[in-house]
């Protein structure tokens, strides 16, 4: 098996990246392939990182607010790529209501704040496409 | 100072005998080591031999006295109380004019206007970058209209106002400025604050927009322009509150925000002014963290040695440059979206640690803020949790309780210490600015943030309701839900706005924007008649983004 590869990023407006930089750095720790976008992405280029590093997983960060606008954006555009097997993630303030709305457009892991790294990895690892090493 | 004499037992060694080793016999400790949420360690027992060479004329001093390690103030705040200032704004300018007019009623004595997302980046509700995020974090301030608004029947001659704008921070104040003017106050006579502190933006929070060095001279021609204008407006609050959250430590917090704060003066002696001139107007905003003593220990040695380095490194003569104010907010990261109902007691302890540390004015969080922005009655019970510690506690009577009690001044001391190397370190990379470019202060702070969360995960920090006395069931609270008719209403009434004013006019006066910003007038001036012309934020903005460029950091892990 290779590594688990995951690009985390950060889509809107806000700059908080504690999170962001947290997680990258849990995961890489957890033995996968961290790729981190840094700030203010839009979501086609968070789609068009994720293909070009052939990732696994998608780690998206907000606490904007904007989940809403974003994240099925992001779930259109990777269908619209093809790249249907690409496990998201979103990690971030996220209300109740919203965590419904997050599963109904293929976003079921949403981990809000507190939640132990090890869930996360755990989360991820049991989730990713699983990648056989193709020499 | 008695020195050891051979033979002799020293109290310590004394007491190690004498009570404690049989009391250790009997039950260990808890745990092995004792270290505070920052991860300094911490001694058993703290006594007079913990502060040798300690001199309290020297270090300590009265209240009221050089170097205000005790409080600025004589009489503490047996004068007058702490102002109550809660930060707060959502969705559209009526919506938060009327949260405005519901916290003053509850007693609130200060605002504290939060801005949404686009607001801050300078970015007007209708551009592609704002899609999702208008009104959501904070208020839609698009142009002096918005402002108008927000401040409607609520007289900013009676009130200070408190702003947490940064790189937009001159384009809002001066909408401030002429809505003041609009009412009839005196632009000599009224009071507030604006953030303006693009610094710690770099290194923590992330709402920068221009380069490093423009965005100083903004800084300084706010500095200018009050200095002559309007005399009695904090022109920037330093801010390590962001820095905090971002994962940094009490002493990482305490050294950086202060050395920005030493960055700003400098800047400003070098644009030409005195220091007495604009440095008592330079205001300083801290982060209440949980760990009590140690955060208590920050804001006396903050004091200490903003009055040492403005009189001895920058030679200032007026006291006042010497007084270092500041505001506190609790901390915001301390929350938790488990039991929240916990943050309460959080946030009250948090607070109690802030007015002991003789804090000029205080935000405390809702319970509910690691879900959602606040509803209103989680906003009034963060404000009743002020004035329960301000009424019912007793901790107001005397002037600095703490003083004198041998572990807070030995971790006050060890606070200046470290602070002071963290200068010394900063110094040699050339300053502030020269260190932020080397990326120096961000990988310190993410160093610290990804320590602690292994400390979290590894339970040496242990966190009520997240990894201890963990509940399966999730009870939760209302929350506030911000729908998405604001952003509708906003771009409408950009779109209106647009349509109806005197565009020449407003074209005008973005041309002689940009002609200040690439010489040497006062951006102030111009930005006061573009605002008065109803230019928005974003064309504001984007006027200096087309002299100054937009700034793009190397993002570090």
């Amino acid at each position: 098996m290779s590594k688990i590869r995951v690009v985390i990023a950060k889509p809107g407006l806000d700059g908080h990246d504690r999170g962001a930089k947290v997680i990258a750095r849990a995961l890489r720790d957890a033995g996968m392939e961290v790729i981190y976008t840094g700030l203010r992405q839009t979501p086609l280029q968070i789609v068009s990182a994720a293909i070009q590093e052939d990732a696994d997983v998608i780690g998206l960060s907000i606490l904007s607010g904007a989940h809403n606008h974003i994240c099925p954006e992001v779930m259109r555009l990777l269908k619209e790529k093809g790249l249907n097997d690409v496990l998201v993630v979103v990690g971030g303030i996220i209300p109740d209501l919203d965590v419904a709305r997050l599963a109904e457009v293929g976003i079921d892991g949403v981990f809000r704040p507190g939640t132990p790294m090890q869930e996360i990895i755990e989360y991820i690892s049991s989730h990713a496409r699983s990648r056989t090493e193709t020499v | 100072m008695k020195t050891a004499t051979p033979g002799v037992a020293t109290g310590a060694e004394r007491r190690e005998k004498e009570s404690l080793e049989p009391a250790l016999e009997k039950g260990g400790e808890r745990r092995s080591a004792f270290t505070t949420i920052s991860g300094r360690p911490i001694d058993r027992l703290y006594t007079r031999e913990s502060l040798a060479g300690w001199d309290p004329s020297r270090d300590l001093a009265d209240p009221g006295q050089f170097p205000y390690t005790r409080g600025i103030h004589p009489s503490g705040y047996r004068g007058k109380l702490w102002t109550m200032r809660q930060f707060s704004g959502f969705g559209t300018p009526e919506e938060t004019n009327l949260r405005y007019k519901h916290l003053l009623a509850a007693g609130g004595t200060g605002l504290s206007v939060a801005f949404d997302l686009p607001t801050l980046m300078g970015r007007d509700p209708d551009h592609e970058l704002s899609l999702g995020e208008v009104g959501k974090c904070g208020v839609s301030i698009a142009s002096l209209a918005d402002m108008e608004t927000l401040f409607q029947g609520i007289s900013l001659a009676d009130i200070t106002t408190s702003m947490t704008i940064n790189s937009p921070a001159s384009m809002l104040f001066a909408m401030y400025l002429v809505v003041a003017e609009q009412q009839g106050a005196d632009w000599r006579k009224i009071s507030g604050t604006i953030q303006n502190d693009i610094l710690k933006e770099f290194i923590a929070q992330k709402e920068y927009i221009y380069p490093p060095r423009p965005s100083m001279r903004l800084i300084t021609d706010v500095f200018g322009f009050c200095a002559d204008h309007v005399p009695k407006w904090n022109t920037i609050s330093v801010s390590g509150y962001h820095i905090r959250e971002a994962g940094a430590t009490a002493l990482q917090e305490l050294a950086f925000t202060l050395r920005d704060g030493v960055e700003y003066v400098q800047f400003g002696v070098d644009a030409g002014m005195d220091v007495d001139q604009f440095v008592p107007r330079i205001s300083f905003f801290f982060n209440a963290h949980s760990d009590f003593f140690e955060e208590l220990a920050k804001y006396r040695a903050a004091r200490k040695i903003w009055a040492h380095v403005m009189r001895d490194r920058f030679g200032a003569k007026d006291e006042r440059s010497w007084k270092l104010r500041f505001h506190t907010q609790t901390a915001g990261v301390s929350l938790t979206a488990q039991q929240p109902y916990n943050n309460v007691v959080r946030t009250a302890l948090q607070a109690l640690s802030a007015v002991l540390g003789g804090t000029q004015s205080l935000h405390t969080n809702s319970l509910d803020e690691a879900l959602a922005l606040p509803t209103a009655e989680a906003a009034t019970l963060a404000l009743r949790t002020q004035q329960i510690i301000a009424l019912e506690s007793g901790v107001t009577n005397a002037v600095d309780p703490l003083g004198g009690s041998f572990f807070v001044e030995k971790l006050t001391l060890d606070m200046e210490e470290g602070a002071l190397d963290y200068f010394e370190t900063i110094d040699r990379m050339g300053g502030m600015v020269a260190a932020i470019e080397n990326g120096f202060p961000q990988r310190e702070i993410a160093d610290s943030a990804y320590r602690f969360q292994q400390a979290v995960e590894r339970k040496e920090k242990l966190i009520v309701g997240v990894n201890e006395f963990v509940e399966a069931e999730d009870r939760g609270v209302p929350t506030l839900y911000i729908d998405e008719a604001a952003a509708g209403r906003q771009i409408d009434r950009l779109r209106v706005l647009r349509r109806d004013r005197d565009n020449g006019r407003v074209r005008r006066a973005l041309d002689d924007l940009k002609r200040a910003a690439e010489g040497t007038t006062n951006t102030m001036i111009p930005l006061i008649e573009a605002t008065r012309a109803y230019a928005t934020v974003g064309e504001m903005c984007d006027a200096l983004r087309e002299v100054w460029g937009e700034y793009e950091e190397r993002p570090v892990i």
